[in-house]
């Protein structure tokens, strides 16, 4: 089997038990877009944004992608590495000859494949149901704003997956630390009624800027959308996070 | 062509007789002078074993021996403090995925993908190696074939140690390492994994197995070797361990009532005690001169002896006596 057919082989399992694992069904792709619709019909109305009148769900639309991404290529994976080397499975996976370049890369593949995927949903649910348009010209900041993030965003799962312990622990772990700043860094709710020092707490962690950049294309629409700064700042947190995971990258179950 | 010089044939058959010769001797695995410390613990302090190709090696040892540590620097997973080991010809540190390709694994512990069904499972393992065996026929060989389509969630304890022998073979190995295979199987599972593993045999694989259980090594193994606080205390086959062919026999029995130990024939007392149980033990070199004896002596008195019992030491009974009460200290 040739590299290509082999790294395929992998993807298509580890997808595969993705689709087939009920907290990920319900959690990574049911939730994001029971949360767009509750925002879209709790928040109507229009409202008049560089001279362009945009509906009030137009806004929910980066924060609910930036949930969705972080949902599939973080929580999710950082999850699925802890079960999977808790399990005894990745030591397995080690005595067998499957590189162990595959058996990590396949995994964030389908948390980056899943965040894509959820992303371009929400944004055909925004534009079916409640109008939400995005401009031609800034599709290709929307596009980069998703691809740096869970490429970053993966990195991070398994940088932050050596320091949990136990398959039990990995949920509320992961849960704990970013629906706190979810709410900080204005992806639930609009960032004027969040109070000045909580929201400098938030510009250092990447929510935010991930948040930002996905606000760029899709509501402030100038230019093509690239959000420059922010995107530099999540793809730093991405090669931090990375440099870590290949340093600390445990195979071996904690327990036992 | 002259006379002098073999022919084609001759030659492959000479070939023939070498490669054979040379399997039959070649080491799998050799190991000297292994140790592994931890910090200031040292839980291998120097081992040496040798595993030939085709053969059934059973390491035994009681648990915190250093059995694990060494299975695991055997199988690639950690690094050795000094000594040489080699594997398939090569280091097992140093070795890669051509090497791995010709090793099957079943570790103590291993969850399974509750996702994904037997069949699938062993698809994705086949995909992994160069020259996999029958998906089909491997589900056969370990007994799963009526939970082929079954998640592995659904498996009792036994069913998913057996899906791990299973992936442990998809790759055609030559080597097997087993950690434990059997541990909490019933009795009849555990028989049908004996099977499996003389089946392998059969199939020429060499298998190196940790147990915990006596009659499993009696049953299987070719060799065994014993590790006790991180050194190989005794080795050789489960028939010659610790000395167990020259061990003495031992013959019990109740005394009729109303006879004294002093009445046994004189060539036999020498060898007698009489337990707590009110048993008599006699050990004997050999069973049968005193068997005779004995019987003799008991038919001319219109004697029975009550529930005559000849034994031999079990290889339980060796293990035992060599780890001497280590399970429960360590």
């Amino acid at each position: 089997m040739s590299r290509w057919r082999l790294f395929a082989h992998q993807f298509r399992s580890d997808l595969l038990r993705f689709w087939r694992n009920p907290q990920s069904r319900y959690f990574t792709v049911a939730l994001p877009i029971v949360f767009l619709v509750i925002f879209a019909t709790m928040f109507k109305g229009t409202t008049v944004v560089d001279g362009r009148r945009i509906g009030i769900t137009t806004f929910y639309v980066p924060g609910i992608m930036t949930l969705g991404i972080i949902s599939a290529s973080f929580v999710n994976l950082t999850q699925a590495i802890v079960t999977q080397r808790e399990n005894g499975e990745y030591k397995r996976l080690r005595g067998t000859p499957l590189p162990a370049a595959f058996v990590i890369g396949s995994r964030a593949a389908v948390g980056v494949v899943v965040a894509v995927a959820m992303s371009a949903l929400l944004l055909a649910i925004g534009r079916l149901a409640y109008s939400v348009r995005i401009p031609h010209s800034t599709m290709p900041g929307v596009v980069l704003a998703v691809i740096v993030g869970a490429a970053a965003f993966s990195c991070i799962a398994f940088a932050v997956a050596t320091r949990i312990s136990s398959a039990e622990t990995a949920a509320p772990a992961t849960n704990l630390t970013v629906l706190p700043l979810y709410f900080i860094s204005g992806v639930f709710v609009a960032e004027s009624i969040i109070p000045t020092f909580l929201r400098n707490i938030a510009t250092f962690f990447p929510i935010h800027h991930l948040d930002e950049a996905l606000l760029q294309p899709v509501v402030h629409t100038h230019g093509s959308g690239i959000a420059t700064t922010d995107l530099l700042i999540v793809a730093a947190w991405g090669i931090t996070a990375l440099l870590i995971a290949v340093r600390t990258f445990q195979w071996s179950p904690r327990s036992g | 062509m002259s006379a002098a010089e073999p022919s084609i044939i001759e030659r492959h058959l000479g070939l023939d007789r070498d490669v054979r010769a040379r399997a039959a001797g070649v080491s799998v695995i050799s190991v000297s002078g292994l140790r592994k410390s931890y910090g200031e613990h040292e839980v291998v302090r120097g081992i040496d074993l040798e595993v030939h190709r085709g053969e059934v090696f059973a390491f035994l040892g009681p648990n915190g021996a250093g059995k694990t540590t060494t299975v695991e620097i055997l199988e690639g997973y950690r690094s050795r403090s000094a000594g040489e080991v080699s594997v398939l010809e090569e280091d097992p540190a140093a070795a890669g995925s051509a090497w791995r390709s010709r090793i099957g694994l079943v570790l103590q512990s291993c969850t399974m993908p509750p996702e994904l069904t037997v069949r699938e499972l062993v698809e994705l393992y086949a995909g992994y190696y160069p020259h996999p065996r029958g998906v089909a026929e491997t589900i056969e060989l370990v007994g799963l074939v009526d939970k082929r389509d079954a998640r592995t969630k659904q498996l009792s304890g036994g069913q998913l140690r057996r899906l791990d022998v299973a992936l442990a073979l998809i790759g055609d190995p030559e080597l097997v390492f087993l950690d434990e295979p059997t541990t909490g199987f019933d009795p009849s599972a555990r028989h049908h994994a004996w099977e499996v593993i003389a089946n392998l045999r059969e199939l020429g694989k060499t298998i190196f197995l940790t147990t915990h259980y006596m009659d499993e090594a009696q049953a299987l193994a070719d060799h065994v070797a014993v590790i006790v606080a991180g050194e190989i205390v005794a080795k050789g086959t489960p028939e010659t361990l610790g000395g167990r062919d020259r061990a003495l026999s031992d013959i019990s029995f109740r005394l009729p009532s109303g006879t004294s130990l002093s009445e046994l024939p004189h060539e036999l007392t020498a060898n007698a005690g009489r337990r707590e149980d009110g048993r008599v033990h006699l050990s004997v070199p050999d069973p049968a001169r005193a068997l005779y004896a004995l019987a003799g002596w008991a038919l001319e008195r219109g004697e029975h002896l009550d529930s005559l019992t000849v034994g031999r030491p079990t290889l339980e009974d060796i293990y035992l006596r060599l780890t001497d009460g280590q399970e429960h200290t360590e």
